[in-house]
């Protein structure tokens, strides 16, 4: 990676669509995983905009971070939206009235928003096939209200509405496999990543831009304030959440599984675990049983790869 | 010259939504709007409106989806009904907080529990303060009319608000009425194509629904209220320039047989019609000669004006509600009316009865003898501040 640390400002344009100067917390995941995505999008885009932290830490008014045009209405609808907007600009193209200039349609938002109350309009605008990228910056709780747990907090992690007490291990439930729910809609693409593996990052963005029709991609958001960690570890923690293959990174496209960053021998779980607060109470044996369901999962992802891989050599899926 | 056809309400509306060159229509089906959102979705289909059709998957994302279609640009229209309504109900205030210019027709419908499919003003009276102009109709010409001047109102640069059209479900929206069609070109003629100002454009970025600290919410919101006053002024206008080219002439008051009427009955949407029957029968069988009838057409915002002239003369106003505001001192209308009356110094005895709730009829026969009870109310007094006509004890 150190060699990196030379190229990447090469690499990477310097314009920034999404202006500093916003008020995340210290060691926002988030801020960092926007930021990056919005460097592969580029400027010919309109954004819609979840409520949830980004919108909250970029909009006060009369301030706004956005340097793109951006939309915000509600917490739950911002796949409607979207889905307004790309039919809006589709009847207006082809009736005369706007210029077809490939303006992307990009909808963004937390994983309550997207993965709890949003999924019904999200589910709505894949199965319709809109031509839109949807993005997850998946920072597993409400940190915005104040860290509650959501559908895609993993399980055993202490959030404010689970809490780990005497009676309670904490998050009672194992995360949501939102990917997989959005693979289910046969959407051209769907996609993991998280902001410590920026080119990986921006690379699944430009290829969910690219696609045509709905693309989901989410996106791993470590938030120091949420997990009880320092915040110049949010980074670091990303990369931890993809060695120990707590959050793999792959693709699926038409179908077909790739592991982008692959891991021969993963790291154990409480390297990662061990970093954060909301994990701290974990005893050995929950942490043991975090870490067979973790594997289990990662050599489901290996399998469909593999066998995605296979069918692309014989071609029997094409 | 535009052609008087008998053509389903629901029908001629959604020709009409056509006429309009409609760009976008997002809708979910619910009775009793559906013949409205079918007709549209087959227009669409046989290639005679040139639209994006988007059948959403709830009226949450309807309403959803017509926010971004209109921010986007495009003429934008949905339609609901009932339990519809009240699941868009949160978007309702966005849409006119950010001042996007939505046409909505609204089959009213009565609110579940019980369920029920059949008409009263229900669903609009929870969504009254929304920000939303609402205008009511009563026939099927009207309803043809207004929506025509809906676009033309809520597209208008110096108003930019989304305009629900009020007709009542069933009697309004499943029945076949003689109508005057528009011709195209006098369609072209009243409504210039949508120039929303503030469409979104990567050539011009900037930020729609940004979040408001208190040190800017309450200008946000005196800046809403002061637009929707206003906007009165161009509907005003807007209607004028519709009488010139169709002929048919509306305002936000309409009055029938008020010139010397002391006595007069308020209704709103299409039991108007069957209560301008009951004024006639009283007036020739010379019961009560006197009696008259007003009708709320412009609902949002409130002709607080022409409703104070409009009862300058009148003894009595009998005002009936087809909305209970659950636990209240009224009726939602008539509330709105005590209230704008209370300053006015010589003002009439005002009567309010609920009715006609959940598609129950109120025939002729059930309006004359309204109208003889609230006079005897009126000079006798109750018990109550208003009273539920017709139950079955």
């Amino acid at each position: 990676m150190e060699n990196c640390t030379i190229y990447v400002p090469k690499l990477i344009t310097k314009k920034e669509n999404f202006a500093p100067g916003h008020r995340a917390c210290i060691g926002c995941g988030e801020a960092l995983a926007v930021r990056l995505a919005f460097k592969a999008i580029g400027q010919n885009v309109i954004v819609v905009n979840a409520t949830g932290c980004v919108e909250i830490f970029t909009s006060q008014m009369p301030y706004t971070s956005w340097r793109v045009p951006w939309i915000h209405t509600l917490f739950e609808n911002t796949a409607a939206v979207a889905s307004g907007i790309e039919s809006a600009r589709k009847a207006m193209v082809r009736k005369g009235i706007i210029e077809d200039k490939n303006t992307k349609i990009v909808a963004i938002g937390g994983d309550g928003a997207t993965i709890d109350i949003g999924l019904q309009a999200l589910s709505g605008a894949m199965e319709r096939g809109h031509d839109f990228l949807y993005i997850c910056f998946d920072n597993e709780a409400y940190m915005n209200t104040g860290i509650q747990r959501s559908s895609a907090t993993p399980f055993g992690a202490s959030t404010t509405t689970s809490p780990a007490g005497k009676e309670s291990i904490g998050q009672f439930a194992w995360k949501k496999d939102m990917p997989g729910i959005a693979v289910a809609h046969n959407i051209p693409y769907v996609a993991t990543a998280n902001p410590s593996y920026p080119f990986d990052l921006m690379e699944k963005v430009k290829k969910g831009l690219e696609a045509k029709g709905p693309a989901y991609i989410q996106i791993l958001s470590a938030c120091p304030t949420g997990w009880g960690c320092a915040g110049e570890l949010s980074v670091k923690i990303g990369r931890l959440a993809a060695k120990t293959g707590v959050f793999p990174l792959y693709e699926v496209e038409n179908g077909k599984y790739r592991i982008t960053v692959d891991f021969p021998k993963l790291l154990p779980i409480t390297d990662y675990t061990g970093l954060q607060k909301r994990f701290r109470h974990l005893s050995p044996e929950m942490l043991e049983q975090i870490q067979q369901k973790v594997t289990e999962k990662y050599e489901e992802i290996k399998e469909k790869a593999e066998m995605s891989a296979r069918c692309g050599q014989t071609g029997t899926e094409e | 010259m535009s052609k008087r056809v008998g053509i389903e309400v629901s029908i001629a509306l959604a020709d009409v939504v056509g006429m309009a060159n409609t760009d976008v229509v997002a809708a979910y089906p619910i009775t009793p709007q559906t013949h409205i959102v079918e007709h549209l979705a087959e227009l669409v289909a046989d290639g005679e409106l040139d639209a994006e059709y988007i059948p959403v998957e709830s009226e949450h994302s309807a309403m959803s989806a017509c926010m971004g279609s209109a921010a986007a640009g495009a003429r934008t229209f949905t339609a609901t009904a009932g339990q519809g309504l009240e699941l868009m109900h949160e978007c309702l205030y966005v849409a006119s907080a950010m001042r996007l210019p939505i046409v909505m027709a609204v089959a009213n419908r009565a609110l579940s529990a019980p369920i029920s499919v059949w008409g009263d003003h229900s669903d609009v009276m929870a969504c009254r303060d929304t920000g939303w102009i609402q205008i009511f109709t009563e026939n099927g010409q009207e309803v043809v009319d207004i929506a025509l001047c809906a676009f033309r109102i809520a597209e208008d640069n110096n108003v930019l608000l989304p305009t629900m059209v009020h007709l009542d479900g069933f009697h309004l929206s499943h029945v076949i009425e003689p109508i005057m069609m528009p011709e195209q070109s006098q369609v072209d003629a009243f409504l210039p194509p949508n120039k929303y100002p503030f469409f979104l454009d990567p050539a011009r970025p900037q930020a729609m629904g940004d979040f408001a600290p208190p040190a800017i919410y309450t200008e946000t919101k005196w800046a809403q209220e002061v637009n929707l006053q206003k906007s009165k002024e161009t509907i005003l206008k807007a209607w004028k320039e519709f009488a010139e080219i169709f002929g048919r002439e509306y305002k936000p008051v309409e009055s029938y047989r008020c010139d010397d009427a002391k006595i007069l009955l308020l209704t709103m949407g299409s039991y108007s019609e069957t209560a301008m029957t009951a004024i006639d029968a009283m007036r020739e069988k010379a019961e009560c000669e006197n009696v008259g009838l007003l009708r709320l057409r412009l609902w949002r915002p409130f002709p607080t004006d022409e409703l104070r002239k409009a009862i300058e003369n009148a003894d009595v106003l009998i005002i009936l509600d087809r909305a209970l505001s659950f636990g209240s001192a009224g009726g939602p209308v008539g509330m709105e009316i005590k209230s704008a009356l209370y300053d006015v110094s010589k003002k009439p005895k005002i009567v309010n009865f609920v009715g006609g709730l959940g598609g129950r009829d109120i025939t002729v026969g059930n309006f004359e003898e309204l109208i003889k009870k609230g006079i005897d109310i009126a000079e006798n007094g109750s018990e109550n501040e208003f009273e539920i006509y017709g139950v079955r004890e």
